[in-house]
C-alpha cells in the first residue's frame, strides 16, 4: 500500500506533471484566495503542507539520503518560507481588498498607522530583537549541523550528479531544454535586466506602498509565476529530483547510476523535412532551418504585434510602444521557458532552429 | 561604626556611580545626548551617531510593523555583517593555494577551539541569499518599487546579483570535490557566451584571416578563471573577488541602497512616501 502511494508520489513529481501541478496550485492559491486565507483549516494545511511532505518524506530511506545532506537543509526550510510568505502576504491582501471595497483605506493608511514615532526605542528594540533571534538560530543551527567537507578537489575524477550552486539549480534545470549561451547567459541576463525593468514597465499607480491583489492581480500574477514556478520550484526539483547523469528521480527513488533514460529528442527541421515531408534534410542550413527561422521571427516579432490589438491591447496602450516592445519580448522569453519545456515532454522536440555550423540553437 | 556610614555615603550607590560617569568628560566626549527618554534625546541619540543615523529620527508606525516589512531587509544586512566577521576570522587559517586550501580547512575542522565560525559563515550564507530573495518579494507584493522608489529598486537587484556572485565565488574556497564541481558547472557556461566564449555563437565572426581571436585561452571563461580549467588560478581570483572585489561594489551599492530608503521617503507605505490611489 504505501509502496503505491510512494510510485504514485514519485509519478506526480514527473517534471511536467509537477510543473503543471505548481502552476495549478499558484494559480489556485490566488483563485480561491478567500477560502485559503479565511478558512483555519485550510490556511493551515497549506502553510504546513511544505513541513509535512519533508517530515513524512523524511521515513523513506532514499529521500533521506538527499533530505540529510547538510547544504539542502536550507532549500527545504526555504520552500516553506516562501509557501508561508506568499500565503501570509496573500491574507494582508484579501484583508486590504475587502476594505478597498467596502470604501475604507489599506490597512496601512488607518489614520493610526500614520501616527509619527520616534525610532529609538521602537524600531531600534525591534530591530535588536529581530538580530537577536538570528543570531541563535545561526548559532544553534551551526553547532548542531557542521558544515561539510567532501574529498580534496580532483579534477580527474567528475562527481555524478555534478551540480552547480544550489541557487542555480533552476538555471541548470532549464540547460536541460535550451543551449548553453540561452540557458547560461542569455536567460540569466534577461532576468536581471528584467527584474530591474519592473519599476519602468509597471505603470499601474495602484497598490503602492500596501498589500493587494484585486489591484494588481496580473502584475502580481507574472511575478509569482516567474518566482516560484520557474526559480523556486526549478532550484526544488534540481536539488531533490536531479540525480546522476541529471536523469529525474523520484523523491522516492533511489539514485541509481546506471538509470537508463532514452533520448529520442528530435530536431524540428527534422520532424518538417524528414517526417512530414520525407524528403530528408537539405544540406544548406539556411533551407534546412527556414521553417523554424521562420516560427522564431512569428513568436519574437509578429507575435507581440498581434497580442498588441488583442490580450495586451491595455497594456499597449498604457505603456507606449518603446516599453511595450521591452515588455514583451521579456514575457515572450519568459512562457518561452515552460512552452519548451512541455514540448520537449510532449513531442521530444530539440531545437526550433539548430544551427550547428554557428553554434547557434534555440 | 561611623566609619563604615562615611564609607558608604563617600562609595556612593550604582547609579550615582552612572550618573558620575556620564558626567566625566570622557563620556560626555564620546555621548552628545543624555539618557534617551524624552523627545529632544531620543532624537539626538540617532542624530549624533553615525551607525543609528541610517535611520530617520521619527517614523510613520506602519513602517514599524513586522507583518509588513517582514523585517528581512534587515536580517539580509544584518547577516551580511557576521559574513563579514566570521569571513574575516576565517581568513587567519586560510591559504587560497592548491597546495594548502584543503589543508586548512582540515586543520580549521580539528583543531581550532570553538570551531563554528566556518558553519556560520557557511549556513549565513545559504540564509542570506534566501532572505534576500524573501526581501525582493516582499518589496514587489507591497508596490514598494513604484514611484519614487524605482531606482532603487534597480540598486536591489543588483545587490542580490553580487549576493549571489558573493555565494558563487566563496563555493570554491573550501577546494574539495564539490566546490571544484559546482565552480565547474558554473563557469562551463561562460564558453557559450555569444561572440565571446569559445563555443558560443558568432566565436567564428571573430576572426583575423585564419586566426580566431576567441580561443578556449583567450575568452571569458579564461578571463573568469585564469586558465581553461577550474585550478589554482581560479582558486585566487575567486579568493580576491570573494574578500575584496565583491565586498568593494556591494558596500557601495548598499550605501547607495540605504541612502535612497532614507531619500525617497523611508519604508515605503501609502502615506506621504508613495501615493494613495484608491
Amino acid at each position: 500500500m504505501i509502496e503505491l502511494l510512494k510510485g504514485f508520489m514519485n509519478g506526480l513529481f514527473q517534471p511536467a506533471i509537477a510543473l503543471t501541478l505548481t502552476i495549478v496550485l499558484v494559480s489556485a492559491l490566488y483563485k480561491f484566495r478567500r477560502v485559503v486565507t479565511q478558512n483555519k483549516l485550510v490556511a493551515s494545511l497549506v502553510v504546513a503542507s511544505p513541513l509535512l511532505f519533508f517530515f513524512v518524506s523524511a521515513f523513506d530511506e532514499n529521500f533521506w539520503i538527499q533530505f540529510k545532506r547538510p547544504d539542502n537543509i536550507p532549500i527545504a526550510a526555504m520552500m516553506f518560507l516562501v509557501v508561508f510568505f506568499t500565503w501570509f502576504a496573500l491574507k494582508l491582501a484579501v484583508d486590504n481588498d475587502d476594505r478597498i471595497r467596502d470604501g475604507r483605506p489599506p490597512k496601512e493608511a488607518e489614520p493610526e498607522e500614520e501616527e509619527k514615532v520616534f525610532v529609538w526605542p521602537d524600531l531600534v528594540y525591534s530591530e535588536l530583537l529581530c538580530l537577536l533571534l538570528v543570531s541563535i538560530l545561526l548559532v544553534v543551527w551551526s553547532i548542531l549541523i557542521p558544515a561539510p567537507l567532501e574529498e580534496p578537489a580532483n579534477p580527474q575524477l567528475t562527481p555524478n550528479p555534478s551540480k552547480a550552486p544550489w541557487y542555480f539549480l533552476g538555471l541548470q534545470e532549464i540547460l536541460v531544454y535550451f543551449d548553453p549561451w540561452l540557458a547560461g547567459v542569455i536567460i540569466p541576463t534577461f532576468i536581471v535586466i528584467g527584474l530591474m525593468a519592473i519599476p519602468y514597465l509597471d505603470t499601474n499607480p495602484k497598490g503602492n506602498g500596501y498589500y493587494t491583489f484585486e489591484e494588481r492581480r496580473s502584475e502580481i500574477f507574472l511575478f509569482q509565476f516567474g518566482f516560484i514556478v520557474l526559480w523556486v520550484f526549478l532550484v526544488f526539483e534540481g536539488t531533490f529530483l536531479r540525480g546522476p547523469n541529471w536523469n529525474f528521480y523520484g523523491p522516492y527513488e533511489f539514485w541509481d547510476p546506471h538509470k537508463l533514460v532514452p533520448l529520442t529528442n528530435v530536431q524540428l527541421s527534422e520532424f518538417i523535412w524528414a517526417r512530414w515531408l520525407g524528403i530528408g534534410l537539405p544540406s544548406f542550413w539556411l533551407v534546412r532551418e527556414f521553417f523554424g527561422i521562420v516560427l522564431m521571427l512569428v513568436y519574437f516579432i509578429a507575435l507581440p504585434v498581434w497580442l498588441a490589438s488583442s490580450f495586451l491591447r491595455k497594456y499597449f496602450e498604457q505603456m507606449g510602444l518603446f516599453r511595450y516592445v521591452i515588455f514583451s519580448h521579456l514575457l515572450l522569453w519568459m512562457v518561452l521557458i515552460p512552452i519548451k519545456m512541455y514540448l520537449r515532454w510532449t513531442v521530444n522536440l530539440k531545437y526550433f532552429v539548430a544551427i550547428p555550423e554557428f553554434l547557434f540553437n534555440i | 561604626m561611623s566609619w563604615l556610614g562615611n564609607l558608604k555615603e563617600k562609595v556612593g550607590t550604582p547609579s550615582q556611580w552612572y550618573s558620575d560617569f556620564t558626567r566625566t568628560p570622557v563620556w560626555k566626549s564620546i555621548f552628545r545626548h543624555k539618557l534617551p527618554n524624552d523627545p529632544k534625546n531620543r532624537a539626538l541619540v540617532v542624530l549624533t551617531n553615525v551607525f543609528l543615523h541610517l535611520h530617520p529620527v521619527r517614523m510613520r508606525k506602519q513602517g514599524l510593523r513586522v507583518s509588513y516589512t517582514w523585517c528581512m531587509g534587515g536580517i539580509s544586512f544584518f547577516l551580511f555583517l557576521s559574513l563579514t566577521v566570521t569571513g574575516i576570522l576565517l581568513m587567519f587559517y586560510y591559504r587560497p593555494t592548491a597546495q594548502h586550501a584543503y589543508p586548512d580547512m582540515l586543520d580549521l575542522m580539528e583543531s581550532a577551539s570553538l570551531g563554528i565560525m566556518r558553519e556560520m559563515h557557511r549556513w549565513g550564507a545559504h540564509l542570506m541569499i534566501i532572505t534576500v530573495w524573501l526581501h525582493m518579494l516582499r518589496v514587489f507584493l507591497t508596490g514598494s518599487y513604484k514611484p519614487p522608489r524605482e531606482f532603487n529598486w534597480v540598486v536591489g537587484v543588483l545587490l542580490l546579483v553580487l549576493t549571489l556572485l558573493f555565494s558563487f565565488t566563496g563555493y570554491l574556497l573550501p577546494w574539495d570535490q564539490l566546490a571544484m564541481w559546482a565552480v565547474t558547472v558554473g563557469s562551463n557556461m561562460a564558453r557559450a557566451t555569444p561572440m565571446m566564449g569559445a563555443e558560443g555563437p558568432g566565436m567564428q565572426l571573430m576572426q583575423l584571416g585564419d586566426v580566431p581571436l576567441i580561443t578556449a585561452g583567450s575568452d571569458v571563461r579564461f578571463v573568469l578563471l585564469a586558465g581553461r580549467f577550474v585550478g589554482e588560478g581560479a582558486l585566487l581570483r575567486f579568493y580576491v573577488l570573494h574578500c575584496l572585489g565583491i565586498p568593494f561594489i556591494f558596500v557601495i551599492l548598499l550605501a547607495v541602497h540605504f541612502w535612497r530608503v532614507r531619500r525617497d521617503g523611508g519604508i515605503s507605505g501609502p502615506g506621504k512616501g508613495g501615493k494613495l490611489a484608491l
